[in-house]
């Protein structure tokens, strides 16, 4: 099988790229998704290979063309809708929780939202904080929509295809300091399983699990922790909602500790979540209490050092194992 | 013009022409439009009842007053066209062909009911009749129109997405957004304002610092008219000229209808915000009476026609009620279904 060597951000397109191809029905709107390529050039080129009518440029108006996707998709079509960066993505939450998460259940099961959503998310490029915050935790909250996070290029891709699949909205949250981020694929762009979460390292002294952003700040906490002889296993979510924590227990009745490791802040936040469901069907398995590392308590701040202090590191992560596990 | 609350209503064409053309009265059209209206009155009147005796619950918003625009509008759809619609939607359910007792079910919360029991009142959704929905988040339906129409556009078809609304949703930047949208892309969407001069129980001239609505949609490029909702052969003229521009133009059409309801926003609301005298006026005006006293005069009408309209009504109705009751309530362990489309569904 042939492979090719592609960045992230090259994996998305080539997941968009698949959809448009192989789906008369999908077609991409967004701000600047046309002639820019995307804010973060996601869809450049796709203009001029698939036209104005599928590439579709929308004017500033998040609620508008998130509430045109609903629409479209009850109409036959499978859109896949860009917004530019999860902060962005609060002008069109009516549309998010009224109406796509509500639409089926609340017509008795009579439709289907075929939309995908995508958005960038995370901090680390000194953005400040009406672009840096880590809101995928709020979606996961809500019941009804799927909400994803590719941590890998071969995910970027993949979850692409297999939102398309979907019969529900699914919204994913790529990490906007994974764009540049390479690796070698098969050519021939697959769906990825988004049922279930994956163990991108297999260890046995502590979990460590994680999602986007934070997956490689995890694989690095693990690789200086094994030099210490801590052996971690890391746990991607792939999947904020449904969350898999089958997965997650697996491991633990192995490990018997865990760190959650969440970009999101901590109070009501997605890390607490995956706590409280470990502690309600795993509480057994715990040798020490659920650890988790999350922002810090503050919009995100633009000066280079207090983002780092805000953001979970790698460092962070070995400092709270190294607690644990003595 | 610009219409106020107190003002009652004086409506012209945006030509200034005082009246839009009046389609030729045919008796049984005629009676067809009565009939219309006066099954959705009696329907609300007893919606309110049976509210009252608690077989309805949640929040209840009656169409009283307003019904010729739903019956008017409705008879300039065809059935493969879409409509979106808000809380206050049990006229153009009923004008669109929902069953009554699929309606009446649904506010009683039982499963035989339109949406299963699961949205009630506000929610009214039959996607085989391609009614999408009761929309209760102001301005939130007209995305959706939007995206509804944008889909028949890329796919060649010449459907109408019919999307009401209330004067309120115009504050809503929605509303503006799906505007520009509509009209930026071309899609045919017929906006439908309802406007009863209330955002709840805000008046207009509070809520919206230019209270002609039409002309808000022209400054988009949408052409755009003001109707007098309370005369419904006016409202279908208007609506079956609108809705074959959309079809043919492939293009956005707005419609602003003049109109009032009879009765408080919901059932919780005490009405401390207009004056009886305000409402008695607009009850002059009141699109039943209006329309059985013209066909009286055109000789279309007699007692006994009206008569036997509304014994038709009443038995529709009783049977309405004798389905909501009957009907069975989903068992709780269905809760959680639908939540997701199931695998291989």
């Amino acid at each position: 099988m042939s492979t090719v060597t592609l960045t992230y951000r090259e994996a998305v397109r080539a997941g968009l790229r698949h959809a448009l191809a192989t789906d008369d029905r999908a077609f991409i709107m967004g701000e600047d998704v046309g002639g820019y390529g995307g804010a973060f050039a996601v869809s450049l080129g796709l203009l001029e290979e698939f036209g104005p009518e599928r590439i579709r440029n929308t004017p500033l108006s998040e609620s508008g063309f998130v509430g045109a996707g609903i629409g479209a998709a009850l109409a036959g079509m499978r859109p896949i809708v860009e917004v530019m960066t999860v902060n962005f993505s609060m002008l069109a939450l009516d549309q998010v929780v009224n109406n796509a998460a509500t639409l089926r259940y609340m017509s008795g099961g009579q439709m289907s939202v075929p939309l995908v959503v995508r958005m960038a998310t995370g901090g680390g490029r000194q953005l400040a904080a009406q672009h840096a915050h880590s809101l995928e935790g709020w979606y996961a909250h809500v019941p009804g929509i799927k909400s994803l996070s590719p941590a890998t290029v071969e995910d970027a891709r993949g979850m692409v295809l297999a939102a398309l699949e979907d019969p529900d909205p699914v919204f994913i949250f790529e990490h906007a300091t994974l764009y540049p981020l390479e690796a070698e694929l098969d050519e021939e762009p697959s769906a990825v399983d988004i049922a279930h979460a994956i163990v991108r390292r297999q260890g046995s002294d502590v979990t460590l699990v994680t999602y986007g952003g934070s997956l490689g700040k995890c694989l690095d906490a693990a690789g200086e922790l094994a030099a210490d002889g801590i052996d971690a296993e890391v746990i991607d979510l792939r999947t904020l909602r449904p969350l898999d924590l089958d997965t997650i227990l697996t491991s633990l009745a192995k490990t018997h500790r865990i760190v959650i490791v969440d970009e999101g802040w901590k109070t009501g936040g997605l890390a607490g979540e995956i706590s409280a469901q470990v502690m309600e069907r795993g509480f057994d398995l715990l040798d020490w209490p659920v650890q988790r590392v999350c922002s810090a308590e503050v919009p995100i701040p633009y000066a280079k050092h207090l983002e780092d202090a805000a953001l979970p590191s790698a460092e962070a992560v070995v400092a709270v194992v190294k607690e644990m596990v003595i | 013009m610009s219409a106020t609350a107190d003002e009652g209503i004086q409506v012209s064409s945006p030509d200034g022409h005082a009246t839009v053309p009046a389609p030729t009265l045919e008796r049984t059209h005629c009676l067809e439009l009565l009939h219309g209206m006066l099954r959705i009155r009696r329907f609300e009147e007893r919606a309110a009842e049976l509210y009252s005796l608690a077989k309805i619950r949640g929040f209840l918003h009656l169409y009283v007053g307003e019904e010729a625009v739903a019956v008017g509008v409705m008879r300039a759809l065809m059935p493969d066209d879409a409509v979106v619609a808000t809380y206050r939607e049990h006229g153009q359910a009923l004008a669109r062909g929902l069953p009554p007792g699929s309606l009446m079910a649904e506010m009683f919360g039982k499963a035989n009911g339109c949406s299963r029991g699961r949205g009630g009142s506000m929610h009214f959704f039959d996607v085989s009749r391609r009614f999408y929905g009761g929309y209760a988040i102001v301005g939130g339906g007209l995305p959706i129109a939007v995206g509804l129409a944008l889909a028949d556009r890329m796919q060649g078809r010449k459907r109408v997405s019919a999307c009401f609304f209330g004067d309120g949703a115009v504050a809503e930047g929605e509303f503006h957004e799906s505007l520009n949208l509509a009209a930026l892309w071309q899609v045919p969407v017929l906006f439908l304002c309802e406007n009863n001069l209330y955002a709840m129980g805000t008046p207009i001239e509070q809520e919206l610092a230019q209270t002609d609505i039409r002309r808000r949609a022209e400054s988009y490029g949408i052409a755009a008219e003001a109707v007098d909702g309370m005369d419904v052969l006016a409202v279908e003229a208007a609506a079956r000229r609108a809705a074959e521009d959309v079809r043919s133009s492939v293009a956005p059409r707005f419609l602003e209808f003049r109109t009032y309801r009879f009765r408080a926003h919901s059932m919780a609301d005490p009405d401390l915000y207009r004056t009886k005298g305000e409402i008695e006026r607009w009850k002059e005006r009141d699109p039943i009476a209006l329309f059985t006293a013209r066909l009286r005069a055109a000789e279309l009408l007699t007692d006994d026609d009206l008569d036997r309209l509304e014994a038709e009504v009443a038995v529709e109705l009783d049977e309405a009620v004798a389905i909501a009751e009957a009907g069975p309530w989903e068992p709780v362990e269905d809760l959680t279904t639908d939540v997701y489309t199931p695998a291989g569904a």
